[in-house]
């Protein structure tokens, strides 16, 4: 197939697990929207989560950094598990939690606060305010994030007078200033234009060779493209989210074993 | 042609030349009332800078009232008041006001949320007067004398209202996704409040406040109650003789807000029922300064919220 191609990069199967998940379900009040999730994520690897609206994609994505916590009326049963440990137990503080899982949301948000100020609002949170380890945490967060050389020069202007694209990796660079090991991206490049996206999908194959990432993805190609694992995610009859198949990206796109997966890779409903 | 079609174009082009001739009418008609209601802004502003601008001098923002029926003088203790006033309003009201207006925004449905938006509703709607005659009774009363510490929060509680209401207004519409971007960094919620939305809303919550400051500089019945009104105020002398005798800053401060003081429109109101002709034409000067106080305070607005968008969109 021709939409898997360049920038696959080589998949280790035994790549460690970062996050585990057992059995996880999700509740709004009464409602269940996501139900008995299991799933591995692989450490150092890009795991797509793709499935038709509504089946609960971000709610899960959002279950990983307990970014459903600020639903009052959310709940979760079961275990995310980051490197073992439990991440909804008791006595995890959140904020570490979501230290070490960044976010990167669908439309870009940097604050109104200058280029600088939003690459660093994550370390001043954390306690770092001498001006030299902010520069090179600045400077290094940026590199990482492809920014650095076009805008290295305008660091102290707003972070919304760049462009859309450019917003988007600045929203990188700030979820990477605080040393994440893993980087959520809920549809990261729906908003931007295809040279943006191709350049969004460029730097998560170059991130992913220090950081666990998990997207959210509409675009079944872009999921192709730079995913080594992808989810299939579907609703059952009770209208709750379920992983229908789980496996090796090029599996899932070439040989799907359950017949749902392949009418919705090869684009015959969703 | 059929008929029918034949009809309803004959329909058409009547019901045409009548639609327009409403348009025309209620247009007209529109504009008319529009002109009536600039009328009275007009007629006032243009009353008050040509009464007004007659006595305008400088002695006027730098010398004390002269005795009665004394030529000359200016009313320099009354502007010296409305700063005082209207400062340390604002500094009573703009820090609770900001974090209720958090509160109300982040807990809408809570019985507290729900009680807040109900009492603020209450209190903007409460006559002045009355709310000179509470700080009155609790703050006047207690401390046995009139004082500007007491105009003060008798401001503070008339402008609470508005700088609730427009700052709660204005969080509202920050997007959601700037919230969580910051608490996703793991930032806690009232860092999230301070740094990124206050910011983020910042145009509209500092236009709110000036909305809120002008509106309670212009105040008159609380003050009746509270700041009384003082024609020998001097804020200068107080300096002095306190620089003099080794005060300290809080001191100087303490006498300053601890005695009756007069304001702008408190001065207009008084000087404006005096049997003496040239305090009546200052009360006219004074009517002329205080709508250029206001003005001022909007353009200054108006500049700095022009100059922060040109950063802001680069």
């Amino acid at each position: 197939m021709h939409i898997l191609t360049n920038y696959q990069h080589h998949t280790n199967d035994n790549s460690p697990i970062n996050i585990d998940i057992v059995n996880l379900s999700v509740y709004y009040g009464k409602f269940r929207a996501l139900a008995e999730i299991n799933l591995q994520v692989h450490e150092k690897q890009i795991t797509a989560i793709i499935g038709p609206s509504g089946c609960g994609k971000s709610t899960l994505l959002r279950s990983f950094n307990r970014m459903n916590d600020l639903t009052p009326s959310a709940h979760t049963e079961g275990e995310i598990r980051l490197d073992g440990q439990d991440i909804n137990a008791t006595g995890i503080d959140v904020v570490d939690i979501r230290r070490r899982i960044g976010m990167v949301f669908q439309r870009p948000n940097p604050f109104p606060k200058s280029i600088y100020d939003n690459v660093a609002y994550g370390p001043r949170l954390y306690g770092v305010h001498r001006r030299s380890d902010l520069d090179g945490i600045v400077e290094n967060s940026l590199r990482q994030a492809a920014l650095w050389d076009e805008i290295k020069d305008k660091l102290h202007q707003s972070g919304l007078s760049i462009s859309g694209g450019q917003q988007q990796r600045l929203c990188i660079a700030r979820a990477l200033a605080v040393e994440p090991d893993v980087i959520l991206m809920d549809e990261p490049a729906s908003a931007l234009d295809p040279i943006s996206t191709l350049r969004i999908e460029e730097l998560m194959h170059d991130l992913v060779k220090n950081y666990t990432i998990i997207i959210v993805t509409h675009n079944m190609q872009q999921a192709a493209r730079v995913s080594d694992y992808t989810a299939m995610m579907m609703i059952d009859e009770q209208r709750a989210g379920n992983i229908i198949e789980y496996g090796k990206t090029d599996v899932i796109f070439t040989n799907p074993k359950d017949k749902r997966t392949e009418d919705y890779v090869t684009g015959r409903f969703g | 042609m059929t008929h029918f079609k034949e009809l309803i174009t004959r329909n058409l082009s009547a019901r045409s030349r009548r639609r327009k001739a409403t348009n025309a009418i209620i247009l007209s008609l529109t504009g008319l009332v529009t002109l009536l209601a600039l009328i009275p802004l007009f007629w006032i502003v243009g009353y008050v800078i040509l009464r007004g601008g007659r006595s305008i001098n400088p002695a006027l923002f730098t010398q004390l009232p002269r005795p009665m029926g004394v030529e000359g003088g200016g009313v320099l203790h009354a502007i010296e008041g409305t700063l005082i006033i209207t400062i340390l309003a604002a500094s009573f009201a703009i820090p609770p006001g900001v974090l209720a207006a958090f509160y109300a925004t982040r807990n809408p449905n809570t019985p507290l949320g729900i009680i807040l938006r109900f009492s603020t509703d209450v209190l903007s709607g409460v006559p002045s007067i009355v709310i000179g005659l509470f700080a009155y009774a609790v703050m006047v009363k207690p401390m046995g004398h009139y004082s500007g510490l007491a105009g003060g929060v008798a401001l503070a509680i008339l402008m609470l209202p508005t700088i609730i209401r427009t700052t709660e207004e204005m969080l509202k519409l920050v997007p959601q996704n700037l919230r969580e971007g910051s608490l996703a960094l793991g930032a806690p919620e009232w860092k999230t409040s301070m740094s990124v939305l206050l910011p983020a809303a910042a145009n509209g919550v500092i236009t709110g406040f000036l909305l809120a400051i002008a509106r309670a500089a212009g105040e008159t019945a609380p003050l009746l109650f509270t700041a009384l009104g003082n024609e020998r105020f001097d804020v200068g002398m107080i300096l002095r003789s306190g620089v003099q005798a080794g005060q300290s800053v809080w001191q100087i401060i303490g006498r300053i807000v601890n005695q009756p003081v007069d304001s702008l429109p408190l001065t207009l109101w008084k000087y404006a029922q005096q049997p003496f002709p040239e305090r009546v034409e200052q009360s006219w000067a004074v009517a002329f300064v205080l709508i250029f106080f206001v003005l001022l305070i909007n353009i200054a607005a108006r500049l700095w919220i022009e100059s922060r968008k040109r950063r802001l969109q680069g």
